[in-house]
């Protein structure tokens, strides 16, 4: 009981600081230099039309009563308009964050499956050539710019051997399939038309390969690093005495405990990819909401700004969140509350 | 049954070679409850560690020696064929009750699933999926692991069960894991201080039960421990270990009537006694490894050094009926202290 009143209270702690981090993204929105409307009507138009401008969006009250209208549009479903896209930002959100919620959790769901199984074998064969060629993936997959690794798959699969296409999230004479979650996999799975999955698949393998690289790395190592460290601990060596067999204790009775080490990290890469992965959507034309922000901030589009960051935000809140469940899950000592004791 | 003959296990540390066993030797027979003691740091965890084949190596190596169980040498073994013996034939009770046990399983399923699968050095993910199924195996298991809990006078096994190990007090954990190293019917226990890091009483009756079901189960027992209190009490036979080396060995009731070499005398008159006589301690502490003195390991200690114990290393050898003593006070001059 007690642990999920801890949860809800974490819960509850992310309103205030969601509510300050809106106040501070809603004022360095508006003191960046540059007028939003002058950016937004381009250098030929008069200063009337720009006064007019500014008095329809607002601009001339002063900041905190701006402040209060913004927050009372946001209670009402709205984010105010994008001076780039003229719709509502909360629409261009709902047709761009999927987009990248599913690159993201595309590339995590490779990372887990690729960097945990990879970090217990270099554990496993510390020192040996196993150990030593997955360092040598590690320290590349960390180092290659993102957007260079991009590149030479897309000169290599899509332009020499034709095996995957270029850019985008499905091929271009296709219809997306029939919006329900905005994501294309679930959708044309849920739609049950396997011509879309299999492109949407095709399309998401190498800009979510690209994407995993580097957590794939850092993953490998946490792991690596933890499963070492449980091999020496008492429990795992009497259990070994006592005739445990040898692969529920590497695969079950180590991992677990190791498995709690990577979660931090797997947390950590999902909140910094969802607001990071500007690089990989660029080089893939992948019409995420890493793209829009960055637009956004270009064109000083405040409204579009601080709709990203708060995204970004509330998705980086729940991810911790879940994190944090999943902890208590793993480990009953943090879910009993009691005092983590030096194993 | 256990034979441990020249063991000799050095640790590549960053000062050097550090020569932690430098040519053991020990016998267990069948039945018999032997104790092994020394302080803390002469080797005597290195000792079990290497033979139940779980020392880390490297560091540590083994130049030299063998361990034979029945018949069968040990070191040389397979781990495929160790596994077979581990927990059936030589099972191991360890000294800190509160990191021995995993903190994020319950007793229950750790307990469970060492009687259902001991033995075996690999479980295909098929046949333990296959075995999820077997409710009858479930509930063996389960009443097996009930029993011996409750053989451990644990007052509440069931709750005990359900557990997670930082529920249970130190105690309780000990009594779980001594619980568990009986599962497999072993012939021979290796313990390595169980309780040394209880309060008294929880140690007392703790060893106590552990005398009783050794007793019932006419177990062989290896007992490591640095109290000689404590083996006089759980054993028939007793080795003297001093810095890699054994010093003296003998029954134990005779080990305390006559003590022979001046380390084993150094210890049991540093028992402290409830009469309230002065203690005494002996000088000094245990040497470094790497550079371990010349001749007899404890001559920088002992109050009847003479010359050639800085000079050679004195071999054990008969004083008495199953006594052994590895001093020079017994070879060169005939007259004891």
């Amino acid at each position: 009981m007690r642990y999920r009143d801890y949860l809800i209270r974490r819960l509850l702690y992310t309103i205030p600081a969601l509510i300050g981090l809106s106040m501070l993204i809603f004022a360095i929105a508006r003191v960046m230099p540059g007028d939003p409307a002058r950016l937004a009507l381009g250098p030929e138009a008069s200063e009337e039309q720009v006064a007019k401008l500014r008095k329809e969006l607002g601009l001339d009250l002063p900041i905190h009563i701006q402040y209060v209208h913004y927050m009372r549009g946001v209670f009402q479903g709205k984010l105010g308009v994008s001076l780039y896209t003229n719709r509502d930002v909360i629409v261009d959100l709902k047709e761009y964050f999927p987009a990248t919620f599913e690159l993201v959790t595309v590339a995590m769901l490779l990372a887990v499956a690729v960097g945990v199984p990879l970090g217990i074998l270099s554990a496993m064969r510390k020192d040996r050539w196993e150990d030593h060629s997955t360092r040598v993936f590690a320290l590349s997959g960390v180092s290659m710019p993102r957007f260079w690794i991009g590149i030479l798959f897309q000169l290599v699969l899509a332009y020499h051997l034709g095996l995957l296409p270029v850019t985008g999230r499905m091929a271009a004479d296709l219809p997306a399939p029939a919006r329900i979650t905005g994501l294309y996999l679930v959708d044309s799975l849920l739609a049950g038309d396997f011509v879309a999955l299999k492109s949407s698949l095709l399309h998401i393998i190498m800009p979510a390969v690209t994407l995993s690289l580097s957590p794939i790395a850092q993953l490998m190592r946490v792991v690596r690093a933890s499963m070492i460290e449980q091999m020496r601990k008492g429990y795992i060596l009497t259990a070994r005495a006592n005739g445990m067999p040898e692969n529920l204790l590497v695969y079950k009775y180590m991992l677990k405990n190791a498995f709690i080490a990577a979660l931090t990290i797997i947390g950590l890469l999902y909140g910094f990819f969802l607001g990071g992965a500007f690089v990989v959507e660029t080089v893939f034309s992948w019409p995420g909401m890493a793209r829009y922000g960055v637009r956004a901030f270009i064109y000083k589009d405040f409204n579009a700004i601080i709709g990203v960051v708060l995204v970004i935000a509330v998705a980086y809140a729940v991810i911790n969140i879940l994190v944090d469940i999943a902890y208590g899950l793993l480990d009953p000592r943090i879910r009993l509350g009691a005092e983590a004791r030096e194993a | 049954m256990l034979d441990i003959s020249d063991l000799r296990v050095y640790f590549d540390v960053f000062e050097g070679e550090a020569r932690v066993l430098d040519g053991i030797s020990l016998h267990v027979g069948e039945g018999e409850t032997v104790a092994l003691v020394g302080e803390t740091g002469c080797g005597k965890s290195v000792t079990i560690k290497t033979v139940l084949r779980i020392l880390p190596m490297p560091p540590a190596r083994i130049v030299s020696g063998h361990i034979v169980y029945k018949g069968q040498g040990l070191l040389a073994m397979p781990e495929e064929a160790l596994h077979a013996l581990r927990g059936r034939e030589i099972a191991f009770i360890p000294q800190e009750p509160m990191s021995s046990l995993n903190p994020v399983f319950t007793v229950e399923e750790q307990f469970t699933e060492l009687i259902r699968w001991q033995g075996r050095y690999r479980v295909g993910w098929l046949e333990r999926l296959a075995k999820s199924f077997d409710g009858a195996g479930k509930r063996a298991a389960r009443e097996r692991a009930l029993d011996l809990l409750e053989k451990m006078n644990i007052p509440d096994p069931v709750r005990v069960m359900r557990s997670y190990p930082v529920e249970l007090s130190g105690g309780m954990s000990q009594r779980v894991l001594i619980a568990m190293a009986l599962a497999g019917n072993p012939s021979l226990l290796i313990a390595d201080e169980p309780g040394t890091a209880l309060d008294v009483t929880t140690q007392e009756q703790i060893l106590r039960l552990m005398k009783e079901r050794v007793e019932t189960e006419r177990l062989a027992v290896l007992y490591i421990t640095h109290n000689l209190g404590v083996a006089r009490e759980m054993t028939e036979r007793i080795y003297v270990m001093y810095a890699g080396h054994i010093v003296e060995e003998a029954p134990t009731a005779e080990l305390f009537r006559l003590p022979r070499h001046p380390y084993t005398q150094g210890l049991i008159a540093s028992i402290p006694k409830l009469t309230g006589e002065e203690v005494v301690g002996i000088e000094g502490r245990i040497p470094d490894y790497v550079d371990p003195p010349s001749g007899c390991r404890f001559h920088p200690r002992c109050e009847h050094v003479m010359a050639v114990c800085r000079e050679i290393k004195p071999e054990l050898v008969p004083i008495g009926p199953g006594h052994r003593v590895a001093c020079h006070l017994y070879t060169s001059a005939p007259a004891g202290p």
